[in-house]
């Protein structure tokens, strides 16, 4: 896994103010999302109370296995770009592939009164973000999905006064 | 493999660490093979610290054999990060769960825990 950390750019259409958390470059396989979990909590820490993180942690592994899964399928070999950026008022987290664009009609969260073991990513991914969107790419490869998640707590409100 | 024992008639499987996409497979395996073989399973998800969508997926699959199978399948101790993802899938009401195994074994002499006594979704 490539990794660079606290970099400071603005990303396209996330405002001027934005500043660059996390941006991870990693392979898209199921052994690699114990780190990616690990490099977000690890990026959030600073900033963000636990249970943002927690939100944060779930919805971007959500996000990759979906990638892994469905975008490049068993078959294909592929790479997963992670950027995390700290927009002020919100944190926007981008999920850069580079499989065949998904067709999006195709996405839905499942109906939760249907038990049923598959489909429950994109339910959790609504559950815990503020918008799930993707973007169009710039040269027409691959797919960009973009989560954003807004502040609600500073980084020490979950720790009760004594 | 994750760690198994016998507690009255259940077979116990303590699934532990992160149950992820890499680490799911194996704990539907064990689950759905513990059930193939005819056993009552209890899932202790006391150590689990984290789960996702694919370890969720391998509960269910083994809820809906135990009740094609008129076994008993429930959870117990659930850790506080597995009970908050169950809460997000409002799965947290279809599963029997249990907050011990002596509360689990209780429920069993008492007749509950069956999976289809649930209406369930």
């Amino acid at each position: 896994m490539v990794g660079d950390k606290g970099a400071e750019q603005a990303p396209q259409g996330a405002g001027d103010a934005s500043r660059l958390l996390l941006e991870l470059r990693f392979p898209a396989a199921a052994v690699e999302l114990q780190a990616v979990r690990r490099a977000v909590r690890e990026a959030l820490a600073p900033c963000c109370a636990e249970q943002e993180i927690c939100c944060a942690v779930l919805a971007v592994n959500e996000a990759c296995m979906n990638i892994i899964q469905h975008a490049y399928g068993e078959e294909e070999q592929g790479e997963i770009i992670l950027q995390i950026y700290d927009a002020g008022e919100a944190l926007l987290f981008r999920l850069i592939d580079f499989a065949e664009p998904v067709d999006l009609s195709r996405i839905k969260s499942r109906c939760l009164e249907e038990l049923r073991p598959g489909g429950l990513g994109v339910h959790l991914m609504n559950s815990v973000m503020d918008e799930c969107t993707f973007l169009k790419c710039p040269d027409g490869v691959g797919n960009v999905f973009q989560m954003v998640k807004k502040k609600r707590m500073r980084r020490n409100d979950d720790v009760s006064d004594t | 493999m994750y760690p198994t024992h016998k507690a009255g008639d259940y077979l116990v499987i303590a699934l532990n660490g992160e149950v992820d996409l890499y680490y799911s497979p194996r704990a539907r395996e064990q689950i759905l093979g513990a059930l193939e073989s005819g056993a009552h399973v209890l899932v202790d998800l006391s150590a689990v610290e984290y789960i996702d969508s694919s370890g969720v997926a391998s509960l269910v699959e083994g809820y809906q054999l135990a009740r094609e199978k008129g076994l008993r399948f429930a959870l117990v101790g659930v850790s506080q990060a597995a009970m908050q993802v169950l809460q997000l899938a409002r799965l947290d009401t279809v599963f029997p769960i249990y907050e011990d195994l002596d509360a689990a074994l209780a429920a069993a002499a008492q007749g509950q825990g069956s999976a289809d006594e649930r209406a369930g979704p």
